[in-house]
């Protein structure tokens, strides 16, 4: 009795070691000349469902073409990391997976996936193909890349036309016009503020410590792959950000409880925000929240006056990748190059509000000419990727989730100084030292 | 196993013949029967455990998940990482484990004292204690998930209904608080914690109290004892046995719940709700550090171990002097 309840109590030992259980397995049903491939794609669309529809008829054509057949299973954005990680671990993964693209190196580390060299680069099309920032981030440098660019994205600056023309005000160009200007528009009295921000949104908060970090010319770790987290370009970065909230007042303090952008989009969109800084895929959730097309306009995310640069994003989306262990390399490099065609790419821009990662392909997530060149624009010019070292998913759970808790103190009264940033990015980066070991 | 011969006493045949004959033929029926209880134990308990205490000796990071095995021994490296409270490891498991035994203490106090109270309230037969002692048991009775996303969604700032009564309603405050970030997220994951338990203790007590003869009340009450002489000098001692065990599962449930504060605070969890269970999952998951996870770990069981040896030892003593 007195063991039994003792062993229950070891959950956390247990679900450890559980990850590690998985023996050897054939997950494939294969046959000789008869493949079928299993791939896991992530949500992209409104919801699995919806993505199970969009990507059947494309996968159906794929088999048509090829023989081929294609197991498809969507996987929510919450689930996803997990579910590679115990692949990885258990040897039971699929033959091609989606991964975001932040990831990519951090999971080129695991040596799991297959290395993308001169010949299987040959056989999905070559990397020409690919928008040269996006094919970065597939791999760290000097190596094969393991995955490549499958889905683009990119941070925009988005404005209500209306709410900006009413107030005789144009829309921005630098940092500190964005600020005058969301002054100018924040009415705490009605409700309405400058800007929204996912600001309890741990990817969020680190998408823009590294952007407001990139501008200060500040990088987030050294050659080595070391963390650096607490440089004063990085620090100055954060704060600059957290001032929004802190001592511009533009952000309403209750978006501190908004964990995912959407939440923002929508305040956005029900004119209680006159700008939010999103990816190219927040339009279709600002259509389908009522608000048209036409009244809001989109310009790069601005960079304070006299930066060290003018990086407005980073470089986002979703990038492919084949399982080392797949049974079938050949078949599952087909589908890379079937899904990274400008066929399927135009197919699925629309529905997944994708930026093409195809060099001189067309954007076609809006109708919008204007939008379509300043996003295509910003992902090919002005993005830079996320570090490119194994520890780069840390940097996104360490420093963003301190972010959280910093705009947490915000929001409920507290101050936020300089050096308690400061002594935020050591803990941050001493917890990413303590596993880079 | 072998037949005792030459050095066996001599004894009468008619009286050890048929008992050997039955200890010669069946003796490994004992241990059939428990083989697969052991064999489950093995594999269900005590191989992961092993397994989990080999990895927190390895530096287990994404380097060397996919294969294990593969994983450089490090020693006691991950032990001296989780007990420097210099470093930011250590000191953030120092806070997290302060945490919850705070929560802990709490959760399990105030249940237990609400699970009473219940308790002896309906111990009485009265109309409608049937109705009670079903309303009584919901929140044990709903899915976890269910329960606690509900009590997210009351707790929400502008949209919560909680706030809405304290603000709106009775004016009790002037401002909505953030329930669920800062400093009151703790004090939210502890009603929510006790909200869920406090069933639990109401229904093992109230099958505790069944077993209390209703003439030692009587007789108390002849002897002009009050209602809460009669509960301090009849009731609790007679509910010990269930006290015993209902205070020890409680305490190592509250004490590894990861339940509550992954689903009521989701990923963005406040530093006030930063519950060890918790703690020590996104040490191994999100920062892809096993190793050190898997020694924090086998610190939190060294930890309960003792908690629970102790608490053991302490009233099985009480007990015997009784």
């Amino acid at each position: 009795m007195k063991l039994r309840h003792l062993a229950a109590a070891s959950v956390p030992v247990l679900l450890l070691a559980a990850c590690s259980g998985g023996g050897g397995g054939d997950d494939s049903a294969s046959g000789d000349g008869d493949v079928t491939l299993t791939y896991w794609a992530s949500n992209q669309g409104t919801s699995l469902d919806n993505d199970k529809e969009v990507l059947t008829p494309v996968l159906e054509e794929f088999t048509e073409q090829t023989g081929i057949g294609v197991d498809l299973e969507v996987i929510g954005w919450s689930d996803l990391q997990t579910r590679i990680q115990t692949a990885v671990t258990s040897g039971q993964a699929p033959d091609v997976v989606n991964i975001g693209n932040t990831w990519a190196v951090s999971l080129q580390a695991t040596g799991a996936f297959m290395p993308l060299d001169d010949a299987a680069m040959e056989q999905i099309g070559g990397a020409d193909k690919f928008v040269e920032t996006a094919l970065q981030t597939g791999g760290a440098e000097g190596t094969d890349p393991t995955s490549v660019p499958l889905y683009g994205l990119a941070y925009g600056l988005y404005y209500n036309k209306a709410m900006f023309e009413a107030a005789g005000l144009q829309p921005p160009t630098t940092w500190e016009e964005m600020v005058t200007a969301a002054q100018a528009l924040t009415d705490p009295a009605t409700g309405v503020y400058g800007m929204a921000l996912a600001a309890g949104s741990y990817t969020e908060n680190n998408h823009f410590a590294f952007i407001n970090a990139t501008q200060n010319g500040a990088e987030l770790f050294d050659a080595d792959g070391n963390p650096t987290f607490t440089e004063d370009g990085v620090v100055d970065g954060i704060v600059r950000y957290l001032d929004l909230m802190q001592t511009e007042d533009v952000v309403n303090p209750s978006n501190v409880q908004y964990d995912n952008a959407a939440l923002a989009v929508a305040d956005f969109a029900t004119g209680k925000a006159a700008m939010i800084l999103n990816q190219n895929n927040a339009n279709a959730t600002i259509e389908a929240n009522g608000m048209a097309p036409d009244a809001y306009g989109v310009v790069p995310f601005p960079a304070p006056q006299n930066s060290e640069s003018d990086v407005a994003s980073h470089v986002a989306g979703i990038n492919i990748s084949v399982f080392g262990n797949t049974e079938h390399p050949d078949e599952a490099l087909q589908l890379v190059e079937y899904m990274t065609s400008p066929e399927v790419q135009t197919t699925l821009g629309k529905p997944f509000s994708s930026l093409p990662v195809l060099k001189d392909a067309d954007a076609v997530f809006t109708e919008d000419a204007e939008l379509a060149e300043t996003f295509t624009q910003i992902y090919n010019e002005r993005s830079a990727p996320l570090p490119l070292v194994p520890a780069e998913d840390q940097f996104e759970t360490t420093v963003g989730q301190a972010m959280n808790t910093m705009f947490a103190t915000i929001a409920t009264g507290g101050t936020v100084t300089q050096d308690d940033v400061r002594e935020a990015m050591q803990t941050a980066q001493d917890q990413v030292q303590a596993s880079v070991g | 196993m072998a037949t005792t011969t030459s050095t066996a006493p001599p004894v009468p045949a008619s009286r050890t013949v048929p008992g050997r004959r039955r200890r010669r033929s069946g003796w490994w029926l004992p241990y059939a029967l428990l083989a697969p209880a052991v064999l489950l134990e093995v594999f269900i308990h005590l191989v992961p455990m092993l397994t989990g205490i080999w990895m927190s000796f390895t530096h287990l990071t994404r380097f060397f998940i996919r294969d294990w095995t593969s994983a450089p021994f490090v020693g006691l490296r991950n032990y001296q990482v989780a007990l420097d409270f210099d470093g930011a490891v250590g000191r953030s498991l120092l806070s997290s484990f302060a945490i919850t035994c705070a929560y802990t203490v709490l959760v399990v106090g105030v249940a237990w004292a609400l699970g009473m109270a219940a308790a002896v309230a309906l111990q009485r037969p009265f109309r409608g204690r049937a109705a009670f002692r079903t309303l009584f048991l919901v929140p044990y009775a709903l899915p976890v998930y269910a329960g606690i996303v509900t009590w997210n969604f009351m707790l929400q700032r502008d949209t919560g209904v909680i706030n809405q009564l304290l603000v709106e309603d009775l004016g009790v405050l002037d401002e909505r608080p953030f329930w669920l970030i800062g400093g009151h997220a703790f004090a939210s994951i502890v009603i929510v914690a006790t909200w869920r338990l406090w069933p639990f203790a109401f229904l093992m007590l109230t099958a505790g109290l069944q077993s209390v003869p209703d003439d030692l009340y009587e007789a108390a009450a002849m002897d002009g004892a009050h209602a809460f002489r009669s509960w301090w000098s009849i009731t609790l001692p007679m509910l010990r046995p269930v006290n015993m065990v209902l205070v020890l599962v409680m305490f190592l449930w509250v004490f590894n719940d990861f339940n509550t504060p992954y689903v009521l605070f989701g990923t963005s969890q406040p530093a006030a709700g930063d519950l060890i269970s918790f703690h020590i999952y996104n040490a191994s998951f999100l920062t892809w550090n096993f190793g050190a996870g898997a020694a924090m770990s086998v610190l939190l069981l060294l930890f309960l171990l003792l908690v629970t040896g102790i608490y053991l030892i302490a009233l099985n003593r009480r007990s015997r002097r009784a």
